[in-house]
């Protein structure tokens, strides 16, 4: 029955995700003697003075980006240098600038959006070093600004200390839960290795180069840290990073548990068990209605074999067997909702209706969301919820004790606005030139499609791609790289000022008076403002995109081609 | 600025260490004790020649083999993919209609549809049980056995996909070595 392995992943990654929270809390947060703690006299030995001191916010904000701007450095010379370097069995050539400026970049910012092909592009050493090294620390970037945010909302001043948080997440939470995937990975049959291409002579008698690597390290910290970025091509549609129904569950529920967790996390850090239940809630509805929805459209036939001697079966070009019926739409929803980007079903493929069901996922972006940003995005939904209520029923916003005002609320929209612009602006510059027209695989609009969900990938640091794109262009390289950067920077560090200038407000003592922001009723606010603000922004995009292929294809024509 | 660059720089260099020397060493070793064959990729060999790898499809074209999925890149293992055709694509249907001439499908006796739709991977190593009893009378007579004979190896190869999807599906490279073992084709 197709609800089984939805229902299963979904439930599991939920339950567990409460004391993989608070375990998280400790980890990151803890102040007591104990691991974390003596791990912070670790960092402080190797890294200097600066690992060891308190940071306000525009101090831990700077030093996030020096550190980001070293990872994108190192990665951008290991990917233009890979044919000197060592492990490079298969003879890899270097990586030319504009596409290594678009590799590096997508990494750092814990896109993983791939205008190259790994075994075709990749030496051991960059998949390694390179990529491997950027899905750990750009996933630990992102839980260390979630708990820097945490933080300041608790009323501290000090967020904590970048390098400190961003050893305990690589090494206390990331570290652990990818190794244990791994080893599962590699049991399910996932190769580890470091051996070259092994060559076939097939039963008819041809010749099959068969890539391989050291897969099962990568897809592990891939899939936990939200990255995305696959070891082959083809993501986790290759049976050597996906072997199995059973690695495919182990890798869709490390898409979700994370993001999941980092609710959990929060509320722990503020002190409020309630609150995160509520935003849990809301990022639960919201997943769970485009997994449903994405089921079930995408049940229906493949289009174009209508009228062909073919027996009546679900959409299935793109789509692997060994995973069932329900694991494409499930995955597509997981991987999008969260920032992840990894598939195990081509996107470009899927039933139009289908289609647009990751584009919402990006959109929105904070149906869980990437590890630790999901819930940092959702704060500014939180924030412009609390003032609109406020504004309705005439009383002075409040979050958690701490007054909104005119300053927290421009960071917001700011923060909120960058998101649309990077996509409108994005697509609009590429469809009417052709930099964008000329690269798309299918006239009409599923062309239009392939810009639109390319732009909102990059804005949305997501990574995945309706992959019929020709993307690997200087334009595209160089736009979409930019546009990552920038939409995963904006985003942190103007939460943080708004954290910084909270933290420094005194706290309100609760009265009947106060909006509360932990039952249902603010979550069904919540929920209104994410769905309002997405529809109002990006509603157009799917009408001309995904619903009038969708309306051509069922109205029997095949569309303007 | 400048400290933060000297302690990134540092904090770089440990969680390289950590992260990838430290981390996919262990991997290699932990695979090495846990999977000394399968980490390999796990590579079928007959007499000592390799014939290709257990979980990667490979190119079937004469009647006597069972024919897999089509693949939009014709099988290559060192540059993997799906065609990424939207499902309306006409593309798709001009594809499809050699391949199902050549399965012999006709409007009463319709082919399974992931005969003639490419997976992601260009590399579905599976078609369902279905898919594959519809090729046993050509595999049958090609190899002059009785259809009976092909069937069983088929049943013998068939698995289910797993709890909660009703269908079964079946190796094709495995099953087509079987039938090179159980029926060898006439040459």
């Amino acid at each position: 029955m197709m609800w089984t392995l939805p229902i299963l992943v979904i439930l599991g990654c939920a339950l567990s995700s409460v004391p993989l929270g608070r375990y998280m809390a400790w980890a990151m947060n803890s102040r007591g003697p104990g691991l974390p703690c003596r791990l912070d006299a670790m960092v402080a030995r190797v890294g200097g003075s600066r690992c060891g001191e308190d940071q306000r916010w525009h101090r831990y904000a700077m030093s996030m980006l020096v550190f980001n701007a070293v990872m994108f450095t190192v990665v951008f010379v290991i990917l233009t240098a890979q044919a000197w370097l060592p492990f490079n069995p298969d003879a890899k050539g270097n990586m030319p600038a504009d596409l290594a400026y678009n590799t590096a970049a997508s990494f750092t910012s814990n896109t993983n959006l791939q205008h190259y092909s790994g075994e075709q592009h990749l030496s051991y050493f960059s998949q390694l070093f390179a990529i491997m090294w950027l899905q750990f620390v750009s996933a630990a970037t992102g839980i260390a600004g979630l708990t820097a945010l945490c933080r300041g909302l608790a009323g501290r001043s000090a967020l904590g200390n970048f390098y400190r948080d961003l050893a305990r997440a690589t090494v206390l939470v990331l570290l652990p839960l990818a190794a244990v995937v791994a080893i599962g990975l590699v049991l399910c049959g996932t190769p580890m290795t470091l051996q070259g291409s092994a060559v076939a002579t097939t039963l008819e008698g041809l010749t099959q180069t068969i890539s391989r690597g050291p897969v099962a390290a990568v897809v592990a910290i891939k899939q936990i840290g939200t990255n995305g970025g696959g070891y082959f091509g083809p993501n986790s549609t290759h049976p050597f990073e996906n072997p199995s129904l059973l690695s495919n569950i182990i890798e869709n529920a490390s898409i979700i548990l994370l993001p999941m967790a980092a609710v959990w996390m929060f509320g722990r850090i503020v002190g409020s068990w309630k609150q995160a239940a509520v935003v849990f809630a809301v990022m639960g509805v919201l997943y769970a209605g485009l997994v449903g929805t994405s089921v079930i459209t995408e049940q229906a036939p493949t289009a174009a074999l209508a009228g062909l001697p073919v027996q009546d079966a679900m959409n299935l070009e793109g789509k692997e067997l060994r995973f069932g019926s329900s694991a494409g739409a499930l995955w597509a929803i997981s991987t999008t909702a969260t920032s992840n980007g990894s598939v195990n079903a081509m996107h470009d493929s899927l039933n139009p209706l289908t289609g647009m069901m990751p584009m919402i996922g990006m959109w929105l972006n904070v149906a869980f969301g990437g590890v630790g940003v999901g819930f940092i995005n959702m704060f500014l939904y939180i924030i412009t919820g609390v003032f609109i209520a406020g504004m309705m029923v005439g009383r002075t916003p409040e979050y958690l004790g701490k007054k909104i005002e005119a300053r927290e609320m421009k960071l917001a929209l700011l923060a909120l606005l960058a998101h649309p612009l990077f996509i409108l602006g994005g697509i609009a510059i590429f469809a009417a030139t052709p930099w964008g027209a000329a690269t798309v695989q299918e006239p009409g609009p599923h062309g239009l499609s392939e810009i639109i969900y390319e732009f909102s990938s990059a804005a949305a640091n997501n990574g995945s791609g309706f992959e019929g794109l020709g993307d690997n262009t200087p334009p595209w390289n160089i736009a979409t790289g930019t546009v990552m950067l920038l939409a995963r920077f904006i985003p942190i560090i103007l939460p943080l000022a708004i954290a910084g200038s909270l933290a420094s407000k005194e706290r309100l003592a609760e009265s009947a008076g106060t909006f509360r922001t932990d039952g249902v009723l603010f979550g069904v606010i919540l929920t209104g403002v994410v769905l309002i603000v997405g529809a109002l922004l990006f509603l157009p995009l799917g009408v001309l995109g995904p619903i009038a292929e969708h309306l051509a294809v069922s109205g029997g024509s095949a569309g303007p081609r | 600025m400048l400290a933060d660059l000297i302690a990134s720089l540092r904090i770089a260099l440990a969680s390289i260490l950590v992260c990838v020397v430290g981390y996919a060493g262990a991997l290699l070793g932990a695979a090495s004790l846990l999977a000394p064959e399968s980490r390999l990729g796990r590579l079928l060999e007959i007499d000592a020649q390799v014939v290709g790898a257990r979980d990667l499809a490979q190119a079937f074209t004469r009647p006597e083999y069972i024919w897999p999925r089509p693949s939009a890149v014709d099988y290559a293992a060192d540059a993997t993919g799906g065609s990424n055709l939207s499902p309306a694509n006409p593309q798709i249907r001009e594809r499809a209609e050699p391949l199902l001439e050549a399965l012999g499908a006709t409007p009463e006796n319709p082919a399974p549809a992931e005969l003639v739709l490419a997976s992601g991977s260009g590399l579905d190593p599976h078609i369902t049980e279905a898919a594959a009893i519809f090729q046993a009378d050509r595999v049958a007579r090609a190899r002059g056995v009785t259809p009976g004979v092909i069937r069983e190896a088929i049943e013998a190869r068939a698995r289910p996909i797993g709890p909660g999807d009703p269908a079964r599906v079946v190796n094709v490279l495995l099953l087509n070595i079987d039938l090179d073992r159980i029926a060898p084709a006439g040459d």
